[in-house]
């Protein structure tokens, strides 16, 4: 027999249970006897945001930083439809996050009561899965089961939707120490077969590459793709959000390929004869073209999730499993066989002369510019003062591209960017979610002068929680990269991109209470990057940068890879 | 890659939202949906739904990965593919049935094994069981007769159990 006591106090009892020591949050009149519980209780933390989208978001950085399942909890209606953008960068991501929202009482569903909204409808196809909790026996299992779903198999964002009476009623308390359905069984251990096919491909491979994407993050499998690459002698190239799963400086690394990649990885992609993807799931953003994609290539594809695999490009080895699990598993017939490293120094040797020709003919990089600020030159100082160890959340559109490009991410969870929504006003709450999580390290927002207005409410959320995050804005007064397509694509026809009226972000920091400063001019990147280093609260660097920068490489949208526009 | 059809049955939780889900995610991906049939199972927590769909190879098989994929769905099986089955649909269709044309609309209804489940002064309704070419036939027959209205039920199939032991 379990203890009897509401539904409000549940979800708190819940909370405790899954080990949950901070929330974000914004109460309402549907959650508030959810709100009275956590008055009372000890242990959880509650981050007040400005706004719902701000939740979502910071429950997915804290996710995405510590690995944690991340928890929002806002109001029915509105609260719960400014969740919405939040839910679905979650879910294009596959990050780990339960929104817990207030829903008018079930005797009123259906009735356009005040502050309804179908949350469950809405949030359907951008969910892994959700609930309307009706009765309050069920709601210690589908609390269970939300965490559950979120971090199992391929992670990604639950909505329970919670209606006040199921809060106020009273029930017992059997919350269930392990949860099992029948309809959901994730495979993790991958076809012994298959792995022993992969192992095949790559001994009589001569040019092959090794693919990374972000579940190689989530799987934690990042020391295992060190050990195959360093052990095979295999080039790896990341996708932005693999970013961090090998390291960056490591020479074996090609960088990021794709739209924005470098021009070595999008010619060794190009030209390999074997590629073994883990953990990616071939983006538009990564494959150009799909019939130029990897033309010539064998692909061994590792993934958690079958829809993955044969969805976007012809796969030869499909492998369904955890990454981590598969990457061991290949590991053990590597060293099963055995051939000793010099093998495999011998067979890609000129492989490697290839690539190593095309790094030092394109090797990424920009025009310094003695006069006016260069983004990339912004980020490289950052990259080297900070020892590539910063976590660093991004905006999105240029912003996020020089961060992807110039700063060499080294460890697995410390780029937080929006890969797969691409969502404007994601990096500023993200970063407070990362701080939550990360309270002794360096946690920075490499923003641009359009994404930061999208959530700028929250630096009071920041200021509220002492949070010492940094916030650097490459501050061209465009919105950079919609400008950039129309300056290549749209004979600079600059329609609505200009953004000539902003606030003065210094002195918006200072209303908030922040740290504001700006800088003009190169020789002033080092001080103050040093400065706001050094201080222990919101920072906001406004850096005025050269205004029409572009960020290159670039393949055109739906051109293959090869095809760059270099710098 | 040629299309084909494909009738999937499949299992899935007795739960609020389930069929929404399965809606949703065909609309959402642009698959199509020919037909869909719903109802309880012997187990009343599991709904039975049998789906007519169409596509090249590699969009079936991601409709039924995308399927398996939901956490409500138990179980999706490609009866199509996996050798021989049965499949039924039942119509109702509201025919004119005048002096001169009643003899014919009941030689059409005993031939293919139909029933008359309605009379009125003008009209019958036929009720007419079997798969899609028969109640094609036989809509195409009565066609000239003046069909007023129909109503089908969609596909429901089942796999043929194997012959020898």
């Amino acid at each position: 027999m379990g203890k009897v006591m509401t539904g409000a106090r549940m979800i708190v009892e819940a909370l405790k249970r899954e080990g949950v020591e901070v929330i974000f949050g914004y109460p309402g009149g549907a959650v508030i006897d959810i709100y009275d519980e956590l008055y009372k209780t000890e242990g959880i933390h509650h981050v007040l945001v400005r706004h719902e989208q701000g939740a979502a978001h910071a429950a997915d950085g804290f996710a995405r930083s510590t690995g944690r399942v991340g928890v929002a909890l806002v109001t029915s209606g509105p609260g719960a439809t400014n969740t919405v953008t939040g839910i679905a960068t979650a879910y294009m991501d596959s990050i780990p996050i339960v929104v817990l929202t207030g829903q008018v009482p079930t005797k009123l569903i259906g009735n356009d009561a005040f502050q309804e909204v179908d949350t469950t409808g809405i949030t359907r196809p951008i969910t892994k899965h959700n609930f309307l909790v009706k009765k309050i026996e069920d709601l210690p299992r589908i609390l269970k089961a939300a965490f559950y779903i979120a971090k199992t198999g391929r992670p990604g964002p639950v909505v329970v939707d919670l209606p006040k009476d199921v809060q106020q009623a009273k029930g017992e308390f059997d919350y269930p120490e392990e949860i099992h359905l029948r309809s959901y069984n994730p495979v993790y251990e991958p076809h012994m077969r298959q792995i022993e096919r992969a192992y095949q491909l790559l001994e009589k491979a001569e040019r092959p590459v090794f693919l990374i994407g972000g579940g190689v993050i989530s799987s934690g499998a990042a020391p295992e793709v060190l050990e195959l690459a360093e052990r095979l002698n295999l080039p790896v190239t990341m996708t932005l959000m693999g970013l961090g799963g090998f390291p960056g400086d490591h020479h074996q690394s090609l960088g990021m390929l794709g739209m924005h990649g470098t021009y070595y990885a999008n010619m060794a992609v190009a030209n390999c004869d074997v590629l073994l993807a883990v953990g990616a799931r071939f983006d538009d953003r990564v494959t150009g073209r799909v019939d130029a994609f990897a033309p010539m290539a064998k692909i061994i594809h590792i993934d958690i999730d079958p829809t993955s695999i044969q969805k976007n490009v012809k796969v030869d080895v499909p492998i369904v499993g955890d990454c981590k699990r598969s990457l061991q598993r290949l590991l053990e017939v590597v060293k099963e066989v055995g051939q000793p490293k010099k093998y495999w120094q011998e067979r890609f040797k000129d492989w490697w002369e290839q690539i190593e020709i095309w790094r030092k003919r394109y090797p990424l990089s920009y025009k310094y510019d003695p006069n006016v600020i260069k983004p990339q030159f912004v980020i490289e100082k950052l990259y080297e003062m900070t020892k590539g160890e910063a976590i660093i959340a991004t905006e999105v559109g240029q912003n996020q591209m020089w961060a992807a490009q110039f700063y060499k991410f080294k460890k697995p969870r410390t780029l937080i960017t929006s890969g797969g929504l691409g969502t404007m006003g994601f990096g500023f709450p993200a970063a407070i979610g990362a701080q939550m999580g990360n309270p002794e390290k360096l946690v920075i927002d490499i923003a641009g002068d359009g994404s930061i207005q999208m959530n700028i409410q929250e630096m009071a959320t920041a200021m509220q929680e002492r949070l010492p995050i940094k916030v650097i804005i490459l501050n061209n007064g465009y919105l950079g990269m919609v400008r950039q397509w129309q300056e290549l694509f749209y004979e600079r026809r600059y329609s609505q991109v200009s953004m000539a009226v902003q606030p003065d972000f210094v002195k918006l920091a200072e209303a908030y209470g922040a740290f504001g400063m700006r800088i003009t001019k190169p020789e002033e990147v080092e001080p103050a990057l040093k400065k706001i280093l050094e201080m222990n609260t919101l920072c906001v660097l406004d850096v005025i940068i050269a205004p029409e920068e572009g960020v290159f490489p670039m393949v055109p949208a739906g051109k293959a890879t090869t095809e760059m526009i270099l710098v | 890659m040629a299309e084909r059809k494909c009738t999937l049955s499949v299992l899935v939780e007795n739960t609020p939202g389930a069929l929404a889900r399965i809606a949703g995610l065909f609309s959402g991906r642009g698959f199509n949906i020919d037909s869909l049939c719903v109802a309880e199972t012997l187990d009343p927590t599991l709904s039975h739904l049998t789906l007519v769909t169409r596509g090249d190879d590699q969009i079936i098989e991601q409709i039924i990965k995308q399927l398996r994929r939901l956490i409500d769905v138990y179980k999706v099986v490609d009866v199509t593919e996996e050798g021989d089955y049965v499949e039924r649909e039942m119509a109702l269709i509201k025919v004119r049935a005048e002096k001169e044309n009643r003899e014919e609309i009941m030689r059409i209804c005993e031939i293919f094994r139909c029933k008359i489940v309605d009379v009125s002064p003008k009209t019958y309704v036929v009720e007419v069981t079997g798969d899609q070419n028969k109640l094609q036939a036989v809509i195409d027959l009565l066609k000239p007769m003046g069909i007023k209205e129909i109503v089908r039920t969609g596909t429901i199939a089942m796999k043929r159990e194997k012959k020898t032991a």
